[in-house]
């Protein structure tokens, strides 16, 4: 059984949704966490590749994975905070996750912090490879995890004073 | 002790406190800035307890922080009875405990000024529907007016630090903060006649017209004269019955929300939310970014309420969800200093033997609104009680009319829903308020579609499914009614 009734999303939940392994593997991509209808377009209106499916207000976005170019824009726009960018190409071993981050202070590029999953357990390391601010204050961090965890990782927490890896 | 909040990801609150003040507080000074309520610079230097239950003298805290409780009375330069949430702090205040049942002051030597004020549409109340409303009736050129209670305009906007879901039309992607001040921004550039920090205390018929008294502190009452009344009031959070419910640290989400988000002052180290519905999600979050310690949040239904991804947003940072777990008590002498929580069977009775506690300073219950309607009830308006609404609401039709001729309503007081309806309706009603005085009939007719048809689309999710129930229900009510 899922757990979304206690809001643990699961890639099980996402797997018609997800890009194709061809895809990954091309680069760059977004994905999508937004699978319920509430109704909210700021997603659709933002991609200028006209990426970001959205029949009517109230249907759930879907990525036309041949038209997402992965710019990113569409990150930090959503209200939801339920937009990622994944990146299989970044190295042999790594991969990269976008994630929007509202905290403060932000972590430092290079800095190894601590990789959560969607149910916010340790799975593992990461390094902050960017950290891209906006204006309307939601940044969007990005961190390399081995590639396994690309689509496990969801969120990270930065070290305690101390505290080791 | 300094609990304000310096650093925060999404507010500036340095640039946003005024100058250092003082005021005294049971005689002794206490540092405040200039903008903040006397609870909020309480709160912030340390004061937990508020006053004393009458028979017992329980210890009692603030709960609401918008005014509407009454559990945060003080009395303040003599006079008893001051709601402390929503009264800004002064250099030199003196502010004392109460007598829970206090005396009027025998000589009054305060000044009071008496403003009376003539308009066509009094607006009552300045949050997302009333200033949306005001806007509108201002450009179709309807002479009208604005009162709000909180020293500021924007309702429940001004503390909501994230970003609306909706459609573009209705700010969507846009902090809340953000659209209040897109909103105030206009009504300053139209020159909009407000009134803020002053309440209506009631309001009467009189002759085809309406009589509102209102009151400014204890400085100025207004005795306003209008054609028309917009009643935008908003709601009130609900309590929820458990032992010591009543113990100072247990407070609204929503007030708590208020706290650090408008004043900037952190509400705890460690806290339990109960009610996984939006604003339970949307608050936990917020106060994790105001770096308190969200140890879990409790739902008694076998689901969370709210939206998956604001639910996911908390989880993915390590909040627990637990559902079909709700609060059995508050623990705690002066203040909390825990809760017990306890697993539900399928027919939402506790599990004996599931209790265990948390160690928390603050449990912040988000578990419902319901519609501030006194005013509407005062005047005469016909009610019904629509469970899927919060509770009781004038009946009304789409159009927001009430039974009452000239009175409209707008907003969180015709149904708990969101900020992004809250301004569609504003807009309808104000348009409807022209019709019915035939003022720019044709353009106000249009906006009416326009928003009719954004509503519509607003409240095309699944999630709007109890709210047009209950929306259907009291519109069929108001046809009986019109049908005699
Ligand atoms: C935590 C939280 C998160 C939310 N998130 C969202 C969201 O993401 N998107 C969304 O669309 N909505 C959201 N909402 C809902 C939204 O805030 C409300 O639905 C909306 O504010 C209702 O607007 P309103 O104008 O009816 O009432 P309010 O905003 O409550 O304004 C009512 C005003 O009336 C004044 N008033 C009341 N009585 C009197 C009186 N007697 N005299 C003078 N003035 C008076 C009050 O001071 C207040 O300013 C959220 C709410 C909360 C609490
Ligand atoms: S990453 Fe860029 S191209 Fe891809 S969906 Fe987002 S906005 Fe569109
Ligand atoms: S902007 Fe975000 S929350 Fe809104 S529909 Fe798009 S993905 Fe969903
Ligand atoms: S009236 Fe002040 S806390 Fe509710």
């Amino acid at each position: 059984m899922g757990r979304l009734h206690e809001g643990v999303i699961s890639v099980e939940d996402l797997k018609d949704i997800l890009p194709p392994k061809e895809r990954l593997e091309k680069g760059p991509v977004a994905i999508i966490e937004c699978i319920e209808s509430i109704p909210c377009d700021p997603c659709s209106l933002v991609c200028k590749q006209g990426a970001i499916i959205k029949p009517s207000i109230s249907t759930p976005p879907r990525v036309d994975y041949d038209k997402c170019i992965g710019c990113g824009a569409c990150v930090p726009i959503c209200p939801g905070l339920a937009i990622f960018m994944v990146d299989y190409t970044y190295s042999e071993d790594k991969g990269l996750v976008y994630l929007p981050y509202e905290f403060t202070p932000l972590p430092e590029k290079g800095e190894e912090v601590i990789a959560l999953n969607r149910e916010g357990k340790e799975v593992g390391m990461a390094e902050v490879v960017k950290v891209i601010t906006y204006p309307d204050k939601t940044s969007v961090v990005c961190i390399a995890v081995d590639k396994d965890l690309v689509m496990e990782v969801r969120f990270f927490r930065r070290k305690e004073n101390g505290e080791k890896g | 002790m300094d609990s304000r909040i310096w650093q925060h990801p999404i507010i500036d609150f340095g640039e946003r406190k005024g100058r250092e003040i003082y005021f005294n507080f049971n005689g002794k000074p206490i540092k405040a800035y200039e903008g903040e309520t006397i609870a909020a610079a309480l709160y912030a230097s340390g004061v937990r307890v508020f006053g004393r239950s009458i028979r017992f003298q329980r210890p009692r805290g603030w709960f609401c922080a918008i005014g509407k409780c009454s559990s945060c009375l003080m009395k303040v330069d003599g006079i008893p009875n001051v709601r402390t949430c929503i009264t800004l702090v002064k250099d030199g205040m003196n502010v004392e405990y109460q007598d829970p049942r206090p005396n009027l002051p025998e000589k009054t030597e305060f000044e009071c000024e008496h403003v009376k004020v003539e308009t066509d549409i009094a607006v009552i109340g300045g949050g997302p529907a009333g200033l949306s409303a005001i806007l509108s009736l201002n450009e179709l050129g309807v002479d009208s007016l604005i009162i709000d209670e909180n020293p500021w305009l924007g309702g429940q906007l001004i503390k909501q630090t994230h970003k609306f879901f909706g459609s573009k039309a209705s700010y969507a992607g846009i902090r809340g903060i953000k659209i209040a001040e897109i909103l105030l921004g206009e009504l300053r550039k139209e020159n909009v006649k407000s009134l803020e920090n002053s309440s209506v205390i009631a309001c009467y018929r009189e002759g085809k017209g309406f009589k509102i008294t209102a009151v400014k502190g204890h400085s100025t009452l207004y005795e306003i004269d209008a054609k028309g009344l917009l009643v935008a009031t908003g709601a009130m959070e609900n309590m929820l019955a458990f032992p010591n419910n009543d113990l100072p640290g247990v407070c609204g989400a929503g007030g708590v929300q208020t706290l650090m988000n408008v004043y900037g002052v952190k509400p705890g180290e460690n806290a339990l939310m109960v009610g996984a519905g939006n604003v339970g999600l949307i608050v936990a979050y917020q106060l994790a970014q105001a770096g308190v310690n969200v140890k879990m949040i409790v739902e008694a239904a076998p689901k969370i309420g709210g939206y998956l991804v604001h639910a996911a947003k908390v989880r993915r940072m390590g909040i627990p969800i637990l559902t079909r777990h709700s609060i059995k008590a508050a623990i705690g002498k002066d203040h909390v200093e825990g809760a017990v929580i306890t697993k539900l069977d399928e027919n939402w009775n506790p599990i004996e033997g599931t209790e265990f506690e948390v160690e928390v300073d603050l449990i912040c219950l988000a578990v419902g609104l319901t519609p501030s309607t006194e005013i509407l009830m005062q005047i005469g308006c016909e009610h019904a009680y629509v469970p899927e609404l919060g509770g009781h609401v004038a009946i009304h039709d789409k159009f927001l009319k009430t039974t009452l001729d000239n009175v409209y309503l707008a907003g969180d007081v015709s149904g708990i829903e969101e900020a992004s309806t809250a301004m569609m309706e504003g807009k309808i009603a104000a348009a409807t308020a022209a019709i019915d005085m035939g003022v720019n009939v044709e353009k106000a007719e249009n906006l009416r579609k326009k928003s009719l048809h954004e509503l519509e689309l607003l409240r095309s999710s699944p999630f709007s499914k109890r709210v047009i129930t209950g929306k259907e229900k009291v519109y069929s009510l108001m046809e009986e009614i019109s049908c005699g």
